[in-house]
């Protein structure tokens, strides 16, 4: 995709503000079988700054994993596999967990399809939330996030960019496609 | 350069040979393997990347091993999978390959899996199919063998990851051995600096020095300080003429014995593609003990055989 910086349409807000309103609303729901599964690449920062600090406040372990869902995309036979895919990282038994899924940017809600659908090939969890820093809007499937960062809706041909610097911060940025974006093949649906 | 292995825009294509393909497309197969890898251990050992699409297993020449591993390959994609072979039918009956092939493509197969004895028969279905199939060539006559090779190669990465620093020796039948030129050609071009064959005169390949590599023919010799070993399969059936003197005369002078193993480095692995002729190539003490990954090869192998044809059966529709 042929992407530019452009200037931003809208004061973009501090991603760590963000994280930290998202920190307040699932710290509340972690129980004893909450496992938190971060959504690559964005939402795995995410999850594994939620964890640090949970389980340092908490004072408990807290169950954690990774999920990519490149085998699980429904644009596979336009796109082919992506190259970039991550390994699936679950260490824990599915079955009876109360699953907490992080993503970034909240979109067309089919990447959410798609982990859920890895997700039940390893058991039958109790309970599925989804807690995503930002929702762009633009869902094209009955699905949303449990929990947000922000509602900070976007135009199709616009996407955000999160990116982590070496010492752990994050920043935030719009980028815009000069081609015309196809909704759901974006990087961040 | 025209490379029949890849499409206009540089994507793989079809899977015939290592040969021409640049490191960049093994790079990505086996990047993608490890991927698979972890599929096998979950409660659901599937994916389901090919659902709904046919993998035709086309066998011209018999393989159990190499059809059943392809075969579980392709139905952890969740594909049809339809095995055909074919010296036990058609063909024996006198139908050509094309034949065969256009038959299969009536009935909507997707992808070709093909082993022949005849070195290029994958090359030849390869340019007669239409272009949203994909062939992936599971060996052709002494030519290649490029999964086993991807294998082979996944699987020494997978244990001693830094490539550019290793030191492999490739033991045996270099002559009959499509395995052997497609482990040449794929560590070549992954960077492995030192890549040695062991193997009398009579089981070399005239040029075999032309492929970049160190020529032994005496294992005590070979063996020093390599990293890796890999074993080949004496092929007896494609064996003619007086090419040896006996298959105990073999394992005299280079079966893989745990004294000859000693003078590789201390934390060496042992690799055969199989199947092993235990007291000919190789002695049962190595092929069972502690530093043998002949086992975790095939496991592999399912993995990187998914990866080809996850990478192979996408991105295809408009």
């Amino acid at each position: 995709m042929d992407v530019h910086s452009a200037p931003p349409l809208m004061t973009l807000p501090d991603p760590e503000q963000l994280l930290e309103h998202l920190y307040a609303q699932i710290k509340p729901r972690i129980q004893e079988n909450t496992a938190l599964v971060g959504i690559y690449t964005g939402g795995v920062w995410l999850m594994e700054r939620l964890l640090k600090r949970l389980q340092t406040e908490l004072g408990h372990d807290i169950l954690f994993g990774k999920l990519d869902a490149a085998m699980y995309r429904d644009d596979y036979a336009q796109r082919g596999l992506k190259t970039s895919a991550h390994p699936a990282y679950i260490p824990f038994d599915i079955n009876g967990k109360h699953i907490i899924l992080i993503d970034d940017i909240f979109y067309t809600g089919r990447t959410t399809r798609a982990v859920m659908n890895e997700l039940f090939d390893y058991g039958r969890p109790a309970s599925v939330q989804l807690a995503a820093l930002i929702n762009r809007g633009g869902a094209q499937l009955p699905i949303r996030p449990d929990m947000v960062g922000a509602d900070l809706p976007l135009q199709a041909h616009q996407s955000f960019e999160l990116a982590m610097n070496t010492l752990g911060r994050l920043s935030l940025s719009i980028s815009e496609s000069a081609s015309s974006a196809k909704p759901g093949v974006d990087d961040h649906v | 350069m025209y490379n029949p292995q890849l499409n206009a825009q540089g994507q793989l294509q079809h899977l015939l040979s290592i040969e021409g393909l640049p490191k960049r497309i093994l790079t990505d197969i086996l990047d993608t393997a490890e991927n698979f890898v972890g599929v096998a251990e979950r409660e659901v050992k599937k994916v389901p990347l090919l659902r709904g699409k046919t993998v035709c297993n086309i066998f011209f020449e018999n393989s159990t091993r190499t059809r059943t591993t392809f075969e579980i390959a392709a139905k952890r994609l969740s594909a049809d999978v339809l095995n055909l072979n074919v010296s036990t039918s058609s063909q024996s009956k006198g139908e050509t390959i094309l034949d065969t092939v256009n038959n299969l493509i009536a009935m909507h197969a997707d992808m070709f899996v093909v082993r022949h004895q005849q070195s290029g028969a994958a090359h030849f279905i390869a340019q007669h199919v239409p272009p949203h199939i994909s062939v992936i060539n599971a060996g052709d006559g002494r030519h290649a063998h490029p999964t086993q090779g991807l294998l082979d190669v996944f699987t020494i990465r997978k244990y001693k990851p830094e490539m550019h620093n290793l030191r492999v020796a490739i033991v045996g039948d270099v002559l009959h051995s499509r395995v052997a030129r497609s482990e040449i050609h794929a560590l070549t071009t992954l960077g492995v600096p030192e890549i040695r064959v062991i193997a009398p005169r009579t089981l070399l390949p005239t040029d075999v020095e032309k492929l970049g590599v160190q020529v032994f023919h005496n294992m005590e010799q070979g063996l020093k300080d390599v990293d890796v070993v890999m074993m080949l399969r004496l092929q007896n059936e494609r064996m003619s003429g007086a090419l040896l003197p006996s298959s105990q005369e073999f394992f005299q002078t280079f079966g893989l014995t745990p004294e000859r193993l000693a003078l590789a480095k201390p934390d060496a692995i042992v690799m055969h593609p199989g199947p092993m002729n235990r007291g000919v190539e190789i002695d049962s003490a190595v092929a069972d003990g502690k530093q043998s990954v002949i086992l975790p090869q095939v496991t592999y192998g399912i993995a990187v055989r998914m990866a080809v044809m996850a990478i192979l059966g996408g991105g295809n529709a408009a």
